[in-house]
This record gives structure tokens, C-alpha cells and sequence, in this order.
């Protein structure tokens, strides 16, 4: 009966298919790190905020959870004219937005529960050059994004890197990956760096009492575990007068 | 303190009800793991309904703020995000209760002679529950919600002449609105819980009626004056089983001894239900879809559609069948066929333990072809998916063919008088 059982537990482990088939790269989030959700929240105001919202995350919640003082927060990280205690929204217009990019700017608070932090890693460091589209740049992530490469002046111009090689017997164009001009503000690791902090602030925003929650779980299981004890010792008392 | 309970009990019977339902009602003694089910879905069933109303005091049911309020639960209510994940969690929680719980009811016969209508009452019960299930999974208004919810109630529409007005009247609107939502949050908080509340009572009556089987399958009750007095049983059994019968010396009273039981399995239970709901409430995107994340769009069709995990099985048989309306009844047909259980099976014999060597591998082949349906239903489509989930369909009712056949003739092992432990 037991080993019917455990096939019953074991068998349903398929995982649900991911939508994008673009290799994507790791993101060690931490959401412990304060230092890094700071200054993720630094380059999502100063570089998201423009089109982006978070309409369902206020300020102040978020300045308290990351560690930033009410003050300073609304000093250097507010630029849009809001009270401290209000939803952080954008200034820009978002039907005229929906004209201007073919859609409007999606939502950003929950974007890491809807396309996990993997994948907003690898989109943000995937741009790279193509004329034929209306910002110039195209997104090997997201084939066709309607969203100009924003972070373009941190990273610098990234364009495909192709090489010949030979393959069945014919030169052809191989894609190797996106090379950068080095245009930009930061090197390649600081970049890397700076948007997987900015990663680390959407994981936070997508679900602020992540902290919290595993912080009481904790503590929970350890109280069932010492009832499951006694619920067992009370059960095997009152049963060993039944025969056998 | 006594004065005061007999005055109660002389004006309503409030411990004659106790001792006859509760503590001095008659269970096998050989109850095993299979039979915490009942009582676990119990305890579910109590949360969905403890943690429904705290929800509703935050939610508001509207398409312009559903998915807001939802957030702002999430965010800004005091452990809002803990009474939602209890009701996420629990949503799943109680599908994989009732299932485990309805296989039981298979492998051991309860729903053989005398508890057809127990396991009728069952059915009704999970009928309502997927009802339940599937508008509460339309109310946070994401994605799947409203994909979801297109989806299914469009299989209305196959049905012949009314079914475009079917789905209109449905719906409340052209299309699934607002107005849908409105709804289904009225069906989802008051009609539907009533009724399974309902039926789970009448489920229990019925239940305490003809007693609960057991692993072996076999009779605790005998008939009055058949058995000698020191085979009966030495607990305090209440009188309105005693009186109709005797009851053999296999059983322990329901308080303590199962209650007991219970806890223990209801602990190991909590401690999988909290890890899920403080570690991991999406359970890697089964319990929480990840485009569910996402605001309803009505111009923006998911890259694929599916049904939350419970109803993937039905999901596959219906797309298993080419034509829509032959589709849709193929399912439903899925779901009747369970209802008919009892007298599909002519078997004398309850538990697989004592029945024959086929049965025990038909059983164990619909348990794995319901899981590999679960599996089609709730992964994109492909190719050789198609015609593995009509093999499956197949191979679902083909147990019911099966069951009939063999159970009307069938070779069984002997039953022992009394309950092995």
C-alpha cells in the first residue's frame, strides 16, 4: 500500500513550459541584501519611472521595507511630485503612451511574478541594434519589444556579433552572442551588476511580505512539529488498550 | 453546571446529538491512512469559509477594482497575504483531499451496498466544489481568470439551439465583463458554499446512517440478537446503533480514539499545507498561475490556455475529441460515469484486498491514466498529445466497461469474518 502511495506523490513533476525559448541566464536575487534593493530602487526611478508604474506599491511601504529613511527617500528617489504615502505612479499619460509604443507600458509591480526574475535579467541585457525597428533596437529575449533600450546609455551600443564558420561543408554567418562598443557609462560586469539589483527591487515589489511571511513559517512549522509530537504521544496513549 | 446542561438538553437535544454523531458513534477499528481524508477535507472545507469571509471584507467585486483589491489584501491589509494564500492554497488543498478521498471510496467498495447514495451525495459534493472552484479562480480578475473563464463557459455554447443564449444568459453580457464577475462573486460566496455545506451534511447523515466501511470491507454491524455478548464491543456505543444492532467488538468510539487519529494526520497535514503557503504559495505556477499575475486583458490572448491543475484530467478529454459538442459531452460523460459507480460495479465484495487480481490492476491503471490525463490537459499541446489523450479517454471509461464485465462473475478471495488489524 505504501509504495502505491508514494508512486501517487511522486508522479505528477512535470513542469509547466516556460514561454520564452531564449536561454536565460541565472539571477541570484537576494532580498536580503538592502544595499542591492536600494539601489535597484534607484534605477527603477530614475530610468523606469518615466513609463513604467507600480500603481498597487505606495512609497512609503517601500522606502521602510528597503531600508531607506522617509526623508532621504523623498528627497533622491521621489521625482514626480507625489506624497510620501502615495502609489508609485507615473507622470507619463498612458493612452497617449498606448499611441506612442503600440501598447501601453505594462504594469511593473508584479512583472516578477508573471515572467520571474530570469527572464527580466536576461530581456535587460539582451537589446541590441536593429534599424529596421522604430527604436532602433530590437530584443533577443523578446523578439520585437515595443520598448526602446532605455538602459542603452549605461551599457553602451550592443550589436549581434556574427562569425564565419563552416558548417556542412559552406561558410555561413553563426550568431556568437551581443558585443558591446563600449560606449557606455558602466563595464559590462557593472552593468550585469546594476540590473540584477534593479531585478532584486521588482522581485521584492511583486511580493513585499516575502520576508515576513517566511520569517512567521518558520516559526509555524516548528509549532506544528512539537503539536504533531504530542497529538502523536496522546493517540498512541489512548490506542494501546485496542486489541489487536 | 449540570442543572444548566439539562435545562439545555430538556429544550434542545445538543448532547444526545454529540454522543450519537461524534463521541459514542461506532468506527473500524483497522481505519487506516485513506481514511483521513473525510476529515481533513472537513477542516479545508471550514477554512475556505473562515478565510472567504475575511477576504470579502477587502475585496471588491468589479472589473475596474478586482485585481487592485486583490493587491491591496496582498499589501496593505494586516497578514492580508496570509488569509489569501490560506484560500489559494486551500483551493488546491481541497482538490487533493477529495481525490485522495474518492480513491479510497474505489479501492475499498464504500460505495458498494448500502452507501450508494453516501457516494451520490459525494458526487454532489464534488459536482458543486468544481463550480465552486472555478468562479472563485475568475474573481481576482488576471489573465487566466478571464481566459479561463472564456473557455469554459463557451463549452456552453456547443450545446444545440440554445446554446449561444445559454452563454449570453451566463454571462450577463455579451461577453465575460464586470457583469460576469458580479455574478460569479455572488455564486462563489453565498449560493455555492450553502450548498456544499448542505450537501456535506447530508453527506455525513447518510454516512452515520450505514456506518463507515473500512479497509477490509467488512460488517460491524450485525443483526441484533445474532451475536454472542462476548463479541460485542465494550465501549460505550450510543444507543441508537445499539438498539438496531449488535455491534461487533471491532470498533473504538469516534471520540477519542479516531478524533486522535485524526489530529495526527491533520498535524503532518498542516505542516505540508504551511510550507506550501509561506514558502512556495505557487507551488512552481499550479496553485498560482504566473499570467494570472497579469490584469485581465481582453485584446491579449495568453500564449496557452489552461484550467488550475484539479480540472486538467477533464480538460484533456475534452480536448481529446475533434467535434466541440461531442467534446463537451465526452466530459461531462467523464464526470456522470462516476456518479454510476455503484451499480457499474456488481461486485458482493468491497475491498480490492479480497477481490480479484484484475480489478486491483484496472484501479491502479484509471488511478495512472487520470494523472497522465491531468498531465495533457495542463501542458501545451503537441502533436503526439493528441492521440495520447484519446488512448487515455479510452482507457478512463474503459475501466467502467471493464468493472462491469468482471464484477459480474468475479473470482474472489475469501472475506474473514472479523476485522484483521
Amino acid at each position: 500500500m505504501k509504495k502505491w502511495l508514494a508512486i501517487l506523490l511522486l508522479v505528477p513533476t512535470f513542469a509547466f513550459a516556460a514561454g520564452s525559448k531564449y536561454p536565460l541566464d541565472k539571477a541570484e536575487i537576494n532580498l536580503n541584501d538592502q544595499a542591492s534593493l536600494q539601489r535597484g530602487a534607484q534605477t527603477f526611478m530614475n530610468y523606469c519611472l518615466g513609463c513604467h508604474q507600480m500603481q498597487y506599491q505606495r512609497y512609503q511601504r517601500t522606502f521602510e521595507d528597503i531600508g531607506v529613511p522617509l526623508d532621504i527617500g523623498a528627497q533622491y528617489l521621489q521625482f514626480t511630485g507625489e506624497k510620501v504615502s502615495d502609489y508609485i505612479t507615473t507622470p507619463m499619460p498612458q493612452e497617449s503612451a498606448a499611441t506612442w509604443f503600440g501598447a501601453p507600458p505594462p504594469d511593473l509591480t508584479l512583472v516578477n511574478r508573471v515572467r520571474g526574475a530570469d527572464w527580466i535579467y536576461t530581456y535587460l541585457r539582451t537589446f541590441y541594434v536593429d534599424e529596421s525597428r522604430p527604436f532602433g533596437v530590437n530584443n533577443l529575449t523578446f523578439e520585437n519589444v515595443g520598448m526602446p533600450h532605455v538602459l542603452q546609455g549605461l551599457q553602451g551600443t550592443t550589436r549581434k556579433a556574427t562569425e564565419m564558420r563552416m558548417i556542412d561543408g559552406e561558410q555561413k554567418e553563426v550568431n556568437i552572442g551581443l558585443r558591446s562598443d563600449g560606449d557606455g557609462k558602466l563595464t559590462p560586469e557593472e552593468y550585469d551588476q546594476t540590473i540584477l539589483d534593479l531585478v532584486n527591487f521588482l522581485a521584492y515589489t511583486g511580493e513585499p511580505a516575502r520576508l515576513q511571511a517566511e520569517k512567521i513559517g518558520k516559526g509555524v512549522l516548528i509549532f506544528i512539529l512539537i503539536f504533531f509530537v504530542f497529538a502523536y504521544l496522546l493517540k498512541k496513549d489512548y490506542w494501546k488498550d485496542v486489541k489487536k | 453546571m449540570n442543572a444548566l446542561m439539562n435545562w439545555i438538553e430538556q429544550r434542545i437535544p445538543m448532547m444526545r446529538v454529540a454522543n450519537m454523531h461524534a463521541i459514542q458513534y461506532p468506527a473500524p477499528k483497522n481505519m487506516n491512512f485513506w481514511y483521513v481524508f473525510g476529515f481533513l477535507a472537513t477542516i479545508v472545507l471550514v477554512n475556505q469559509i473562515v478565510t472567504g469571509i475575511w477576504l470579502t471584507m477587502s475585496f471588491e467585486p468589479s472589473a475596474e477594482r478586482a485585481f487592485a483589491s486583490v493587491e491591496y489584501i496582498m499589501r496593505e491589509v494586516d497578514y492580508g497575504y496570509i488569509i489569501r494564500y490560506m484560500h489559494s492554497t486551500g483551493a488546491s488543498a481541497f482538490f487533493i483531499v477529495v481525490y485522495m478521498h474518492m480513491f479510497r471510496g474505489m479501492m475499498y467498495g464504500s460505495y458498494q451496498k448500502p452507501r450508494e447514495l453516501l457516494w451520490v451525495f459525494g458526487m454532489l459534493i464534488y459536482l458543486a466544489l468544481m463550480a465552486e472552484a472555478f468562479m472563485g479562480y475568475v474573481l481576482p480578475w488576471g489573465q487566466m481568470s478571464y481566459w479561463g473563464a472564456q473557455v469554459i463557459v463557451s463549452l456552453f455554447g456547443a450545446i444545440p439551439v440554445i446554446g449561444p443564449d445559454l452563454v449570453i444568459w451566463i454571462q450577463g453580457d455579451y461577453v465575460i465583463s464586470g457583469a460576469t464577475l458580479n455574478r460569479f462573486f455572488a455564486l462563489h460566496v453565498i449560493a455555492l458554499p450553502l450548498v456544499i455545506v448542505i450537501l456535506v451534511f447530508l453527506h455525513i447523515i447518510a454516512l452515520h446512517e450505514v456506518g463507515s466501511n473500512n479497509p477490509d470491507g467488512v460488517n460491524i454491524k450485525h443483526k441484533k440478537g445474532s451475536l454472542p455478548e462476548d463479541q460485542k464491543t465494550s465501549y460505550k456505543i450510543h444507543e441508537y446503533y445499539t438498539d438496531k444492532y449488535d455491534i461487533v467488538d471491532d470498533v473504538v468510539p469516534f471520540f477519542p480514539h479516531i478524533v486522535l487519529k485524526d489530529l495526527v494526520a491533520f498535524s503532518v497535514f498542516l505542516f505540508g499545507f504551511c510550507y506550501v503557503m509561506f514558502f512556495m504559495p505557487e507551488m512552481g505556477g499550479y496553485f498560482l498561475e504566473r499570467p494570472n499575475f497579469e490584469i485581465a486583458n481582453p485584446y491579449k490572448t495568453p500564449e496557452h490556455i489552461f484550467p488550475v491543475w484539479y480540472f486538467t484530467p477533464f480538460y484533456a478529454i475534452l480536448k481529446a475529441v475533434p467535434d466541440k459538442l461531442f467534446g463537451v459531452l465526452t466530459m461531462f460523460a467523464a464526470i456522470a460515469v462516476l456518479f454510476a459507480l455503484p451499480w457499474v460495479d456488481r461486485g458482493k465484495v468491497r475491498s480490492w484486498r479480497y477481490r480479484c487480481g484484475l480489478h486491483k490492476v484496472n484501479l491502479l491503471v484509471f488511478a495512472v491514466v487520470f494523472i497522465f490525463l491531468g498531465y495533457l490537459g495542463g501542458t501545451p499541446q503537441e502533436n503526439w498529445k493528441i492521440v495520447a489523450s484519446q488512448i487515455a479517454t479510452i482507457m478512463y471509461f474503459g475501466f467502467f466497461v471493464l468493472l462491469w464485465i468482471y464484477s459480474g462473475k468475479e473470482k474472489t478471495k475469501p472475506v474473514p469474518e472479523r476485522i484483521t488489524l
